[in-house]
């Protein structure tokens, strides 16, 4: 296994490479530039500032310039923030973005999958159906709308009562100020868990193997635990690698309308500001994550099912 | 008689969106101890269902309705607990399919022991070392070896011999084995029956054979009851059917299986014309009157009840 892992982040290296080249060079093909929304500056202005930049070379030799000092850990200045390094914006961005996105992870898990298996274990049910529908109003309720609405209700209308929730900003940066933003980040992820692990339960549940360990007189719980609930995590866990890296990079929506200071806003406005040096970061942390967690979500697979062996060969 | 199982005027059926699926009508098998009864019929024709209902192991869309006695208890109406009290110590079944039978991310050692932790209450090291044993004595070779074996690391035969060993594991009265070895090929089907003999001997087991294939029963069974569209249409002692068949449905599959004792002769060799009926929508009368040979007017409109040995009313000339 360790071999195989090693392999892996091995594989994963010219895959991050393709990833980030791309993104240079699709960032570029985008028609405009960083300093086309500031007001008109003189052209020997704009000349220095783009010297200033590194952008007055030739594109690949921007890009070999680029490659060369990222390698190194240095993604450059931000052409937006100016007084900042992209590295320095994405360190501190990067820790509220990945601690909400955590705990919007594990509450996710926690409520997620035992509400599938209720469902599953409860099929065709008033709690299944209730369950379901739930989840398809979270799945179908974007988080721009989810968000204003929780606001309403914890910070307006419950205003001056103990269920009062402060509407976003870290300000004193109490736990009670995540509470919103996470609950809000959680729920669409809530609704896909529980529905992928009723399906996935309901299937493992028909297997010939669970029939067997029925004969076998085992009570039902571990029929379900025991024999029933590893197979049926094998989808769930398909769902929670990819999720887990979007969950971790922060959410645009959500830290807008909460005004929380991570990263999720730079991917669209460093995008909209053609800020290079800012996309390219971002860009090139949420491959990275992806890319391990598929390495992660490869692995699981192999514990809950031993007939996926990657020794061999 | 004494009886060890006791299957009385058992009637299964299915909620389908297209209607209700009657899988099993009316049956009632009676199972002394120790004795080997054969179960025949084609594909479809409730052998599975019969036992499945009796070991509360139906599809959640199916029900089951008449009586189903292990000792003092109906298992149709036992609560969940004292069910599983029953199952799997007292009467223990296997399935056709070895190769999904088992669960693929538990290793041999732990599905067997598992059995003894919750019936015999032993610790886990007693449960292994009498699930080695076990192994041993159902021919598993390198016994220790496969405890620590996930299925998928055996061949067929050898997980049917680990299905097997899990049934035996409490020491059963009741074996239900259901195609135990339809899934295997000829070499290895012949051993696991040559087990399944031995596994009666030893330790007197009775055994319910379930099977499509006539020649699997006359080696093992004492009785064989012959099922047709969800109803047993003839049941009898082994020898006396496959002399003189007294259904015509019996007579038919005894002439599409080669080489039996009493050989019918490889000339008459045939099938049986037709198609099994669809159970939701049975025909008037006597299920099998499309296909039959003998069929007349009665046949057509009233369906014959099992008299005796056979549900037929040509059975005299049969
Ligand atoms: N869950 C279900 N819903 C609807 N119909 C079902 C269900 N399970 C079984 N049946 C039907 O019940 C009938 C009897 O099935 P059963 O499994 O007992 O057949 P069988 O005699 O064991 O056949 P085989 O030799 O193929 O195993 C079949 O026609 C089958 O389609
Ligand atoms: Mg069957």
């Amino acid at each position: 296994m360790l071999s195989y892992i090693v392999r892996r982040l091995l594989i994963a290296i010219p895959t991050f490479f393709v990833i980030v080249t791309a993104c240079f060079f699709l960032m570029r093909a985008a028609p405009g530039g960083p300093f086309d929304a500031e007001a008109p500056v003189p052209p020997e202005i704009l000349a220095n500032l783009r010297a200033a930049y590194n952008l007055d070379k030739p594109l690949v030799q921007q890009y070999a310039d680029y490659m060369v000092r990222m390698v190194q850990g240095d993604f450059g200045p931000s052409f937006k923030y100016k007084d900042f390094t992209v590295t320095e914006l994405i360190a501190q961005g990067a820790p509220i973005s990945a601690q909400n996105g955590l705990a919007a992870l594990i509450l996710a898990i926690m409520i997620g999958v035992p509400v599938g298996i209720m469902a599953a274990l409860n099929q065709n049910s008033r709690r299944d159906y209730t369950a379901m529908g739930f989840a398809m109003t979270g799945i179908a309720v974007p988080n721009f709308v989810m968000a204003p609405t929780l606001i309403l209700i914890f910070a307006i209308w419950l205003k001056d009562t103990p269920f009062q929730l402060p509407a976003g900003s870290l300000g004193d940066g109490g736990v009670k100020h995540r509470i919103l933003p996470v609950f809000t980040l959680s729920l669409v992820y809530i609704a896909y868990l529980a529905r992928i692990t009723r399906a996935s339960m309901i299937e493992a549940l028909r297997q010939n193997f669970v029939r067997t360990a029925r004969a076998k007189g085992l009570p039902y719980r571990s029929v379900v635990v025991r024999h029933a609930l590893k197979n049926a995590m094998i989808p769930v866990v398909t769902f929670l690698g990819p999720a887990t890296a979007f969950l971790l990079t922060g959410s645009m929506v959500v830290e807008t309308i909460y005004a929380l200071p991570g990263i999720g806003r730079y991917f669209v406005q460093g995008a909209l500001n053609r800020d290079y040096t800012l996309v390219m970061g971002v860009t090139a942390l949420s491959a990275a994550l992806i890319l391990i967690m598929n390495l992660v979500v490869d692995v699981a697979y192999a514990y809950l099912d031993p007939r996926v062996r990657y020794d061999q060969r | 008689m004494s009886t060890v199982f006791d299957i009385r005027d058992l009637n299964v059926r299915f909620s389908t969106p297209d209607g209700e699926v009657a899988a099993v009508s009316e049956v009632s098998l009676a199972l002394k101890p120790g004795e080997c009864l054969g179960l025949v019929g084609e594909s479809g024709s409730g052998k599975s269902q019969t036992f499945m209902a009796a070991m509360g192991l139906l599809a959640r869309n199916g029900t089951a309705s008449g009586a189903v006695h292990y000792g003092g208890t109906n298992l149709l109406t036992a609560n969940e607990t004292d069910l599983n009290k029953i199952r799997g110590d007292r009467v223990a079944m296997i399935f056709q399919d070895p190769m999904t039978s088992l669960t693929p991310h538990m290793k041999v050692g732990k599905q067997l022991g598992e059995v003894l932790i919750h019936h015999r209450k032993m610790s886990a090291r007693e449960a292994r070392a009498a699930a080695l044993d076990m192994l041993k004595r159902v021919h598993v070779p390198e016994a220790e070896r496969r405890l620590d074996m996930y299925p998928h690391e055996l061949s067929g035969g050898l997980r049917q011999r680990v299905m097997i060993a899990m049934a035996l594991l409490c020491g059963p009265e009741v074996l239900i084995a259901d195609e135990p070895t339809t899934a295997l090929d000829v070499t290895v089907q012949a051993q696991i029956l040559d087990l399944l003999r031995e596994v009666r001997v030893q330790h007197g087991t009775a055994i319910v054979l379930i099977t499509h294939d006539l020649g699997v029963i006359a080696g093992l069974a004492d009785r064989v009851a012959v099922m047709y569209a969800g109803r047993i249409v003839e049941v009898g002692d082994v020898r006396q059917i496959f002399r003189s068949p007294r259904h015509p449905y019996t007579a038919g599959l005894l002439s599409c299986t080669p080489s039996l004792e009493n050989r019918v002769t490889a000339t008459a060799l045939t099938t049986i014309p037709g198609q099994p009926p669809n159970l939701q929508r049975l025909p008037a009368g006597c299920a099998f009157h499309p296909r039959c040979v003998k069929v007349d007017d009665r046949c057509r409109a009233e369906r014959p009840a099992l008299v005796g040995d056979t549900a037929c009313f040509k059975a005299e000339a049969a």
